[in-house]
């Protein structure tokens, strides 16, 4: 079975993406010490977001698949927030 | 052998007889030929189908007189649950992707089968276990749910009767949707014949590409907020119950936010079928090719932000109500563009009025009283009237039965030659369309009027003023029964008895039209190589590629 | 024509692959009705949900992360593996990963104990007297890590899959549609829980 794709992940670069991780976790259990407030969530669910990407940009191989792959995992987590957005339409205003 | 027509050369074996690693029965049941799967799908999905026809049929005499007629109110609660739960989630969410997606998507792109045969085999196990256990949620322990195919917290939450087996069944029957849709996206992108671009692909495939992407992201939603009721039911795990602190209107907004784009894949893959008989019986090309696909993915998209509508007068904010009455406007719109390509496709064609374009043509007729309908309920006013009356009931029954279920026969009618190798009876056909079209009206027309004057849904008993509206509607039912039976029996008698079919009765243009009725195991014997634009129907300059 | 691909049978490991990622698609609609709900309750009882998470070990809970994200470069580094045809370097990364898994198991299960030996579940006379908030934290708390477990566990048996057909010769470098489609799955996981954490350990 022919891989398509030629590209394999060097060992250092993945060990380099999990340093990048365990850096992100470091600084999100530090930013949670600290009292921003409201903005706490919203501090720690950007810090997830960018573990999220990097795990799926450099260990899920997202970076060298095809466009079309690209669009629907952006389009999926897309149509997720608009779906949680429209719902807030509700419970906000009520 | 009678299947043997159209030979195209000496090793002709039709699908129908071809046995590979299994013989007799098995040959069927662990099969993973698309086209015998599609076919248990059509066998499974009538018998199903005629099930809750009867249970229709059963509510309709409760409701032919005010008061008790034939059974108690708690009966006739269990018989709206299980007509709703069969129709919707055995009947019209898997019907079109799994019998005629299942057939005609392989052929119509040029592929000898689906990507994932066995995932295939599987979805069918699936299928049947969830619709088995649906229909033994009436008979075990507590006794046949009673909360509506719904499901409403907080009825659903403290009802006494066997709502668990229910919601099994119906996460089981959304897991086989999940795979369908997977399998049927992964064939469109992996699959197609050399040369079949994907603006070379006909409409149906189109359609059924639309529907998997719904099929896909929407019912996880359905999957986890079924594991939430069953969360609540079992461990009180306080959601939707107030007295925990839950709200009972996020379970609706969960629901509806499956259950709303769940509608649109029942109605894609019919328009997909109504899309591929209009030019064929025009003999010309589908007009607004573009437009067409276009308003597939675009009914897709937007279908997922209108759900609110189902919930208008349920208690959320303004600003809400406003939100979901607009998107629910604008979803409407690729829908009308499509019944002008329709239109635009017949006018000017040699047309030839056979069963399949009778009932694709009533199709856009009933549909459109259902999607007029629908933007009554759609406009915030008016449904404070209509919420949850007949008017709501007859409404969807226009467009699932009128829309989906027409479009169904439809097909059948256009693709039987091609899936039996056989021709059935025209005039038989043709009467029961008559008979069909009627019942159907007669059934479900009067129920707009009495919705209107105030009479509620699911409800065993009423005020007597709607009774006349009630007697008409009964009466149209078993009309319609009639019809149904029918048209059943002609396709049954032709499927043995019927005349030798061509391999292309309508001079139809699509893949499927070039390999032999029936169509033999591996569907093409060279896989062939497209070099028109799709619909092409003619010589000349018209033909260059796209 | 570009995007056309001769037409094969069942060996197109690209629609495998894309097979996986759109099941991965749903999985993630799966949790998001859970996160959902989180965050509609979040909103109306932010307070509450604080005091929830105070209960909550964070350390255990940061432990957990650890080994979940090491975990994922185990199974990433193991594809790499095989693809150099190094077989036994493969077998000793899944393995790690799943030792991984089933510490963060194990820790799951240690903090559950905890939690039942203080009678704190859905249902139970503790939970009832609870302000509402925190009734629903705490079963927001059980529903998406408890799904989340059932997920590691089929993990690990997938992962375990692998180990044996890499053994048989059925998963080679040139062959290895599988591992690949585990390790995604795994991934997936992983990324569940990078959600999970911060929303349930973090907001304090």
């Amino acid at each position: 079975m022919k891989h398509n794709e030629t590209h394999i992940s060097s060992y250092l670069s993945l060990g380099t993406v999990l340093v990048v991780l365990l850096l992100l976790t470091t600084i999100s259990v530090l930013v949670t010490g600290w009292h921003l407030g409201p903005f706490t969530v919203a501090a720690a669910l950007l810090i997830a977001c960018g573990k999220a990407a990097t795990v799926i940009i450099h260990f899920m191989h997202m970076k060298f698949e095809s466009l079309f792959l690209k669009l629907m995992i952006s389009g999926v987590f897309l149509l997720f927030a608009l779906v949680i957005g429209i719902t807030f339409i509700d419970y906000l205003l009520r | 052998m009678s299947d043997m027509s159209d030979k195209e050369n000496g090793n002709y074996i039709s699908y129908l007889r071809y046995q590979g690693k299994y013989r007799g029965i098995l040959s069927w049941l662990l099969s993973t030929d698309h086209k015998k799967i599609g076919l248990m799908y059509l066998y499974s999905i009538t018998v199903f189908f005629f099930v809750a026809v009867v249970l229709g049929l059963l509510m309709r005499l409760e409701l032919i007189a005010p008061g008790k007629t034939i059974m108690e109110p708690q009966t006739y609660n269990g018989l709206f649950t299980i007509h709703g739960i069969i129709m919707i989630f055995v009947i019209v969410i898997p019907a079109l992707p799994a019998i005629f997606g299942n057939f005609f998507l392989p052929i119509m792109i040029g592929a000898r089968d689906v990507a994932f045969p066995k995932l295939n085999l599987f979805s069918y196990y699936l299928f049947l276990t969830g619709a088995i256990l649906g229909v033994l949620s009436q008979f075990a322990g507590d006794g046949p749910p009673d909360t509506g195919w719904t499901f409403y917290v907080p009825y659903s939450a403290e009802s006494s009767t066997n709502v668990i087996f229910a919601l099994t069944a119906a996460f089981i029957l959304g897991f086989s949707s999940i795979l369908t849709g997977l399998n049927f996206i992964v064939t469109i992108h992996r699959m197609r014949a050399p040369g079949m671009g994907w603006f070379r692909m006909p409409l149906f495939p189109w359609a059924l590409y639309a529907t998997g992407w719904i099929q896909v992201l929407a019912t996880p939603i359905i999957g986890i907020t079924l594991l939430m009721v069953i969360a609540e039911r079992v461990l009180s795990i306080g959601f939707f119950d107030p007295s925990l602190g839950g709200d009972p209107v996020l379970f609706q907004h969960l629901f509806w936010i499956y259950s709303h784009p769940a509608v649109y894949i029942m109605i894609l893959p019919a328009m997909g079928i109504v899309t591929e008989i209009f030019p064929t019986f025009s003999q010309k090309p589908v007009f607004g090719y573009t437009a067409i696909l276009i308003s597939s993915l675009a009914i897709a998209f937007v279908g997922y932000f209108v759900w609110g509508h189902h919930m208008f007068t349920a208690g959320i904010s303004v600003g809400s109500r406003w939100f979901f009455s607009f998107l629910t406007f604008i979803v409407a719109i690729p829908s009308a563009i499509k019944v002008f390509n329709w239109i635009s496709t017949m006018y000017g064609g040699s047309i030839d009025l056979k069963p399949p374009l009778l009932y694709a043509i009533s199709f856009i007729f009933l549909f459109m009283i259902g999607g007029f309908t629908g933007l009554t309920l759609g406009a915030l006013a008016a449904n404070i009237q209509v919420h949850d009356t007949s008017f709501v009931v007859a409404h969807f029954h226009y467009i699932i039965f009128g829309g989906m279920g027409f479009a169904t026969f439809a097909g059948m009618h256009y693709w039987f030659p091609k899936m039996f190798g056989r021709m059935y009876n025209n005039k038989i056909a043709n009467i029961a369309w008559g008979i069909n079209f009627t019942g159907f009206n007669l059934l479900y027309f009067p129920q707009f009027v009495i919705g209107i004057q105030g009479m509620p849904r699911r409800y065993f008993d009423y005020l007597p003023q709607f009774q006349t509206g009630h007697v008409i509607s009964t009466i149209g039912g078993f009309i319609l029964f009639i019809g149904l039976i029918l048209m059943v029996y002609n396709f049954v008698r032709s499927k043995r008895v019927g005349e030798i079919a061509p391999a292309n009765p309508w001079h139809g243009v699509t893949l499927e039209w070039q390999i032999p009725s029936p169509p033999p195991h591996e569907n093409f014997d060279i896989i062939p190589e497209i070099k028109t634009k799709p619909y092409f129907f003619g010589s000349t300059d018209e033909n260059k590629s796209s | 024509m570009a995007g056309q691909i001769p037409h094969t049978e069942q060996t197109d490991s690209e629609a495998g692959k894309l097979g996986m990622w759109i099941f991965l698609f749903t999985e993630l609609f799966l949790f998001g009705g859970l996160f959902l709900v989180y965050a509609v309750f979040r909103a109306k009882y932010s307070a509450e949900f604080h005091t929830g998470a105070a209960e909550l070990n964070a350390l255990i809970g940061t432990l957990n992360t650890v080994f979940l994200l090491v975990s994922s470069m185990t199974i990433a580094m193991s594809l790499t593996a095989i693809q150099k045809n190094k077989l036994n370097l493969a077998l000793l990364l899944i393995t790690v990963t799943i030792l991984l898994a089933a510490l963060f198991m194990m820790n799951k299960y240690f903090e559950w104990s905890h939690k039942f030996h203080y009678k704190l579940y859905p249902g139970s006379e503790v939970m009832r007297n609870l302000p509402h908030g925190e009734i629903l934290f705490f079963g927001l708390y059980y529903m998406m890590t408890g799904l989340h477990a059932v997920h590691v566990l089929v993990g690990m048996i997938l992962l375990s899959v692998n180990l044996f057909k890499i053994r048989s010769g059925k998963v080679t470098s040139s062959n290895f549609l599988l591992l690949e489609n585990s390790a995604l799955y795994w991934h997936l996981v992983d990324i569940i829980w990078i959600f999970i954490f911060p929303l349930l350990y973090l907001i304090t």
